[in-house]
């Protein structure tokens, strides 16, 4: 199998797993516990906090561990606009994760205020317009670092710099799931309060994620229960999975050189090719400002869903950048937020690499494509 | 072969699929999501729900075979949804499941197998098929209780020969044995009745938001043209109808006919219900051509066959039929095999 998917999910690293293990077996202590089993599963706990803390320029007890990139959304912008400030605002752009919109939908229906900030023809926000839309009222601005259908990169520093000007009491939440692994995150210099990560994007294991709440910032928990996590995230902690998001976040870091060489070289082979194969398609990617691993491309006349069946059994897995419930394709929401008219987003596939794509793969992948393409055309 | 089978989550074509793939078939399974609601929420009850989109991906997961939903809300609005409401609209009284069966499943389904590399589509209908000197024949089911050739007699003898009814030739009891004997998630799955679009609530509801010119009072009246009561929506009705009619006369009086531009509904007696003859559209031979004869009738999905003769587009019963409805299909029989069929468009009393 050529497996282009790992916007969707990577397979995790064997060093990953192996760090795991023992956390599963031999030191299952619940951490809040008093005994010498719990001490080995809180210090393996804290351990994994203050790794992931230095990656991104953090203090340990910034880092808030959670079920996942969703769960971190979920908190960080309901925990902000639930908190007990003055401010009940939600500010946020249209080419959000469905973990983003669905809340902004939520808080909504509660009564809040909430603002929904379109993008250009490359999924691009512009810093300005989210800080004209900003007022008194703004308790969080939330805008994704990467988008997860494009890979379109925003200028976070000029935008939470933006969200500061036009009210310095705005918090700015950055959903960084497409980006931690391929790029420098630093929390300080993006001036970022909020962040989310999800471990399994970068060769961590699934339901592990993590939310960077800036030190003062105060959030209404979304899980209640026994106050774990400094009252921020009840429930009995993962140690295993905590320590595996520790160990992934050092593997995509000491990794990340490689997404902007040799991964970068292979996502610009395989579009290359595609180009010279069918001159016509289109690159939804924006040639500059975007991620190393991304590859949006529409073919005109060619249904995606037909075109992901098709290479599902030629052993290429790609996908149509997002799947509502049932499975079905919809129509991608950012490509719509970018111009595209439904049909024409409907004809767009993503393909994504990571950690364990090859150059070989790349060029097989496009020859398949390039294939399937002029029979279904 | 490499089959695609149409599934819906039903117990019936997932043991479509697992014969299949039993008789050494490559096999793909596909949903299709049809209907969305406007906040693009899977519809909650009938034949195409989010959940039994899950059942049948939770039945390919355990047969192994890939599995993909498809995407037809479009032609399912187009085709099935706008035609429902505008035959409400015109008074008469549309078959939904009929209308998708034709126009998306097998129509939109059949002119994919190439681009998905299929050879034959495969659906969980209770009928047989089988290829007699090149020509395809359709049968009625094995299971004469749960027999669908009804919904089926539209099929072109193109569309019957690139199709395979693989359960028809059991019964549904076999069929749920089949299932449970392989430990299929769906066995012990209740069938479902609704209209999957209208979902839980009453079609009426459904009507009431998106055609609410079918609830404008008008006059029920008798055959002479005189009114006799008012109603509060043509809706209301069905030809046939005996119940609800809001008129006291001694005689028992039925719905006759509606007549929608003038919001009216026509009441009669048991005589003036009874119809003799009917005009077909779209009259469709499964072997591809047919001719004037006599044909048994079938114009109710599990109504009993009657005798009539067929002359052009024109059908004509031996004995007045009563419940007989423009909007309905009438399908053609010969015993167990399956003639034809055509739609309803008008309907005439015996003069």
């Amino acid at each position: 199998m050529i497996y282009l998917d790992h916007a969707a999910t990577t397979p995790m690293r064997p060093q990953v797993w192996e760090a795991m293990a023992p956390y599963a077996t031999e030191v299952f202590g619940n951490p809040s516990g008093v005994h010498g089993v719990s001490r080995r599963a809180k210090n393996a706990l804290e351990e994994s906090r203050e790794k992931i803390a230095a990656m991104i320029g953090a203090r340990p007890l910034e880092v808030v561990f959670t079920a996942g990139g969703t769960e971190s959304d979920n908190l960080a912008i309901k925990g902000a606009v639930l908190s007990n400030t003055p401010r009940q605002g939600l500010v946020t752009t249209a080419i959000e994760h469905e973990a983003v919109l669905e809340t902004a939908d939520f808080l909504k229906r509660l009564g809040m205020p909430v603002t929904i900030v379109g993008v250009d023809s490359e999924a691009r926000v512009d810093p300005g317009e989210i800080a004209d839309v900003v007022t008194e009222d703004t308790a969080v601005v939330s805008v994704m670092m990467v988008n997860n259908e494009t890979g379109t990169i925003q200028d976070v520093a000029a935008i939470s710099e933006a969200v500061k000007r036009a009210n310095p009491e705005s918090l700015f939440h950055t959903d960084a799931v497409q980006a931690f692994g391929s790029e420098a995150i630093d929390v300080d210099d993006l001036g970022i309060d909020l962040l989310t990560v999800s471990a399994h994007k970068f060769g961590g294991p699934k339901g592990s994620g993590i939310l960077y709440v800036r030190d003062g910032v105060a959030l209404e928990p979304v899980i209640h229960g026994g106050g774990q996590e400094l009252g921020r995230r009840s429930g009995t902690h993962d140690v295993a999975s905590a320590v595996g998001i520790a160990a992934a976040v050092e593997a995509a870091l000491a990794g990340r050189e490689r997404f902007d060489t040799e991964v970068g070289a292979m996502r610009d082979e395989m579009e290359r090719a595609l180009l010279a194969a069918n001159p016509d398609i289109v690159v939804n990617t924006p040639a500059t400002g975007r991620t190393s691993h991304h590859l949006n491309v529409r073919f005109p006349g060619v249904r995606n869903e037909t075109l992901l069946m098709l290479l599902d059994q030629r052993g290429v897995a790609a996908s149509a950048g997002s799947a509502c419930q049932s499975g079905a394709a919809t129509v991608s929401h950012v490509l719509e937020a970018m111009g595209l008219t439904p049909d024409q987003a409907r004809e767009c596939v993503r393909f994504s690499f990571g950690w364990t794509s090859t150059m070989e793969e790349a060029r097989e992948a496009a020859s398949i494509v390039n294939d399937l393409v002029s029979r279904l055309r | 072969m490499r089959v695609l089978v149409a599934m819906s989550g039903g117990v019936d074509s997932s043991v479509a699929a697992a014969l299949m793939k039993d008789a050494g078939h490559e096999v793909m399974g596909v949903t299709l999501k049809l209907w969305s609601g406007p906040g693009g929420e899977a519809p909650t009850a009938g034949c195409c729900t989010v959940s039994d989109a899950e059942d049948a991906r939770r039945v390919a997961a355990q047969l192994d075979i890939p599995y993909y939903v498809l995407d037809h809300t479009d032609d399912f609005r187009d085709g099935v949804v706008d035609r429902f409401i505008e035959g409400y609209v015109s008074g008469r009284t549309p078959n939904p499941c009929i209308e998708c069966n034709r126009t998306v499943k097998f129509d939109r389904l059949l002119s994919r197998l190439d681009d998905f590399e299929c050879d034959v589509l495969v659906t969980g209908h209770h009928a047989r098929s089988r290829d007699v000197d090149g020509v395809w024949q359709l049968l009625r089911g094995a299971d004469a209780a749960k027999d669908q050739s009804y919904v089926l007699s539209m099929l072109t003898q193109r569309e019957l020969s690139r199709t395979r009814f693989p359960v028809g030739e059991l019964t549904k009891g076999e069929v749920r044995r089949v299932a449970a004997e392989m430990g299929m998630r769906t066995a012990h799955k209740p069938e479902s009745m609704d209209i999957c679009f209208v979902g839980s609530r009453d079609y009426r509801g459904f009507l009431r938001d998106v055609a609410p010119q079918v609830f404008e009072e008008g006059a029920v009246v008798d055959t002479g043209g005189h009114q006799i009561g008012t109603h509060d929506g043509i809706v209301g009705f069905t030809v046939g109808q005996r119940r609800g009619l809001g008129v006291a006369v001694g005689e028992p009086r039925f719905v006759v006919r509606i007549e929608p531009h003038t919001s009216s509904v026509v009441v009669g007696t048991r005589e003036e219900l009874a119809v003799r003859q009917v005009d077909l559209d779209q009259v469709t031979w499964s072997r591809g051509s047919g001719g004037d004869g006599p044909v048994m009738a079938q114009y109710r999905a599990h109504g009993e066959p009657v005798p009539a003769w067929l002359s052009g587009s024109t059908l004509r019963f031996d004995q007045p039929q009563e419940a007989v409805a423009p909007g309905q299909t009438v399908a053609f029989y010969q015993g167990d095999l399956v003639l034809g069929g055509g739609l309803i468009s008008s309907t005439f009393r015996d003069d």
